[in-house]
């Protein structure tokens, strides 16, 4: 069964190149295209996809406020902006993954695929930034101690992530299985959306992005 | 200041349906004030005509001087900016463009001035005689026309730089030079003269004593009511000035991402049959965007983040591959200039020798050494094939990161594609 997508985004052009893309790629159906946030929560809501591509810059709130009122599918968001409170923002509302709109049909096709299959998807930006939030610029502990800190593992499956390295070559670097791999990152995920706001709040304007 | 224009109901100004026409002083075009020129402008006759009607009245027992030195005062200076369209403005802020044509030297308002000055002894014969204020008056005339001059040439330098704060030296001498501060010198020493000359006519010195402390005191009370008053007044031009740079500033980011965009295009059409091409001219151009858009304004000469994206940006231009960098923290580049110099070898190495394809470069600045990976998906190699006069790898690579105390390993096999890792230990000298 081929994974049910709906495009979001409010350039008609660039909509209509990711279908034209994602037709090419076997497996993956686009059932539907939105414009804005009312027309995606619309088209989510009745057409009921596996995966949503989603931009993050979107008329009508954003990315992040379809995420808030459509809540069921898995999104993927898919930017041109490489700031990075677009990136954790959207990471933290909800998304599994973050994508450049220059990733080529088939990475872009196997990136929906593995969030359809529950997994998280790490460009090598987004775990920079990632490493960034949890690195030393904040002093984690030191602001709250429950907060999780990334492991070892993660962190060297990050550090991975970052170089360029495929899940692949990551499970083979450090002799562990993909499937540990794929249980690292979504682990990441789940920390970096569950982290407390004040933490990130911080790190993000010691960058001076607030 | 211009007074606030009133407004109808609707919010919109009057002017919009009923335009006022202003006269202004022409500083452009000026021999003395610009006072000739931009009446002449106003009322649409020749400015010679204007001239001789001011010449002759001042021979008229110096009503044109009077006239004239009063325009001066009361005339706004014409607002020389925002004539132009938002690009060449922009352009022309940032010195990309020709500035103003460089006006006549000091020397024609100089004679110009002499010859009022000649007028005003004309006058003051006629209407006095050869008489007792006659001097000092004619030295005050002088030093006041050289001391507005000034003011004049101060507003238009402020006009014309923008990026500067409000400072009351520059209030007065402008950009500086010799002829402001000379014109300041002269005018206030004229002044100052015609003051002696005149406390000093009685021939008296406690005469002349008692009428300087009278002048002293007269000016300080002047200076007293008007303090707060003109202190206010600076701290709002101070407010709107800044206010206009933030404009500028982003009128001219507009600018500068519209005017890239063009070039990119032109050049796309001019290469459409060549994908190579175009599309390292929209990775380029990408990469603009996001730099504007986006990045932190850092200085590639301070920042090592900066620094290695800018080389990595050169390459991709250079090569026409995609580069992706990727920095965790950052530090000020200082002696990482080898690093970066390294990185750049890396990267340009495996452009050419990888075929294409995408390179990732990852660095990390931790607390005791810095990590640069950079890594490509070619077809890799067996290290110990290369031949010793490879210079790239061996020269600016190893022994480039050994000289400066740091190391460098290299990881690749066939099919395997290649990485570099460049390592150099932070020195703990801060």
């Amino acid at each position: 069964m081929s994974v049910r997508v709906v495009v979001v985004d409010d350039h008609a052009m660039f909509r209509s190149g990711v279908r034209a893309e994602l037709a090419q790629q076997p497996g993956i159906e686009v059932v539907a295209e939105a414009e804005d946030v009312d027309s995606a929560v619309r088209a989510v809501t009745t057409t009921r996809p596996d995966v949503v591509l989603l931009d993050v810059h979107l008329p009508g709130g954003g990315g992040v406020e379809v995420m808030r009122r459509a809540a069921g599918p898995r999104y993927l968001a898919l930017s041109v902006s490489d700031a990075a409170e677009d990136v954790i923002g959207t990471i933290r509302g909800g998304a599994r993954g973050y994508v450049t709109k220059t990733i080529t049909g088939p990475e872009l096709a196997a990136a929906i695929k593995r969030v359809a299959d529950g997994d998280a998807v790490f460009s090598p930006r987004l775990a920079g930034f990632v490493l960034d939030a949890f690195s030393g610029v904040i002093d984690v502990a030191a602001v709250d101690e429950d907060l999780d800190r990334l492991t070892e593992r993660e962190r060297e499956v990050m550090r991975l992530i970052a170089r360029g390295y495929a899940y692949k070559e990551v499970a083979k670097e450090l002799f562990i299985s993909i499937k540990t791999v794929e249980t690292h990152m979504s682990n990441v995920l789940r920390k970096l959306q569950l982290s407390s706001r004040h933490e990130l709040t911080r790190w993000a304007s010691d960058r001076r992005l607030l | 200041m211009e007074p606030r224009r009133p407004t109808c109901d609707d919010g919109l100004a009057m002017s919009d349906t009923r335009p006022v026409r202003r006269a202004y002083r022409d500083t452009e075009t000026s021999v003395v004030g610009g006072v000739a020129a931009g009446l002449a402008l106003h009322l649409g006759v020749s400015v010679t005509w204007v001239r001789v009607f001011f010449v002759a009245t001042a021979l008229l027992s110096g009503l044109g001087v009077v006239l004239y030195a009063g325009l001066w005062f009361f005339l706004p200076a014409a607002p020389t900016l925002e004539t132009g369209t938002p690009g060449a403005e922009s352009a022309t802020r940032g010195g990309r463009r020709p500035g103003r044509i460089r006006r006549l030297g000091d020397a024609g308002p100089a004679i110009a001035l002499g010859a009022l000055g000649f007028g005003g002894v004309l006058i003051v014969e006629q209407s006095l005689g050869i008489g007792t204020l006659f001097w000092p008056l004619l030295i005050a005339v002088v030093g006041i026309a050289l001391l507005w001059r000034q003011a004049d040439e101060a507003q238009r330098e402020r006009w014309l730089d923008a990026g500067e704060r409000l400072n009351p030296v520059r209030m007065v001498f402008g950009r500086g030079g010799w002829a402001a501060y000379a014109r300041v010198a002269a005018g206030a020493l004229l002044v100052v003269i015609a003051f002696g000359l005149f406390s000093l006519r009685g021939g008296s010195i406690d005469n002349a004593g008692q009428l300087t402390t009278a002048f002293l005191l007269g000016v300080v009370g002047i200076a007293v009511i008007l303090g707060p008053w003109a202190f206010r007044l600076l701290t709002d031009l101070a407010a709107e000035r800044a206010e206009r740079v933030r404009t500028q500033e982003r009128a001219d980011v507009a600018a500068h991402l519209h005017d890239s965009v063009l070039q990119t295009l032109a050049l796309i059409q001019k290469n459409a049959a060549d994908p190579a091409a175009v599309t390292r001219l929209a990775r380029s151009q990408e990469r603009d965007l996001r730099t504007w858009l986006y990045a932190d304004a850092t200085d590639p000469d301070v920042s090592l983040a900066a620094a290695l994206r800018q080389a990595a940006a050169e390459v991709e231009d250079a090569h026409g591959v995609t580069v992706d960098v990727v920095v965790v923290g950052d530090a000020p580049l200082g002696t990482l200039q080898a690093l970066v110099a390294a990185t750049r070898e890396a990267v340009t190495n495996a452009a050419k020798h990888a075929g294409g394809g995408r390179i990732d470069v990852y660095a990390e600045v931790g607390v005791a050494a810095i990590d640069v990976f950079i890594r490509d998906r070619g077809p890799g190699f067996v290290l110990d094939d290369v031949p010793e006069d490879r210079h790239g790898l061996r020269d600016s690579i190893l022994a480039r990161m050994e000289r400066h105390g740091g190391g460098a390993e290299i990881r690749t096999a066939p099919g395997e594609g290649t990485e570099v890792r460049l390592h150099q230990p932070r020195e703990e000298d801060r």
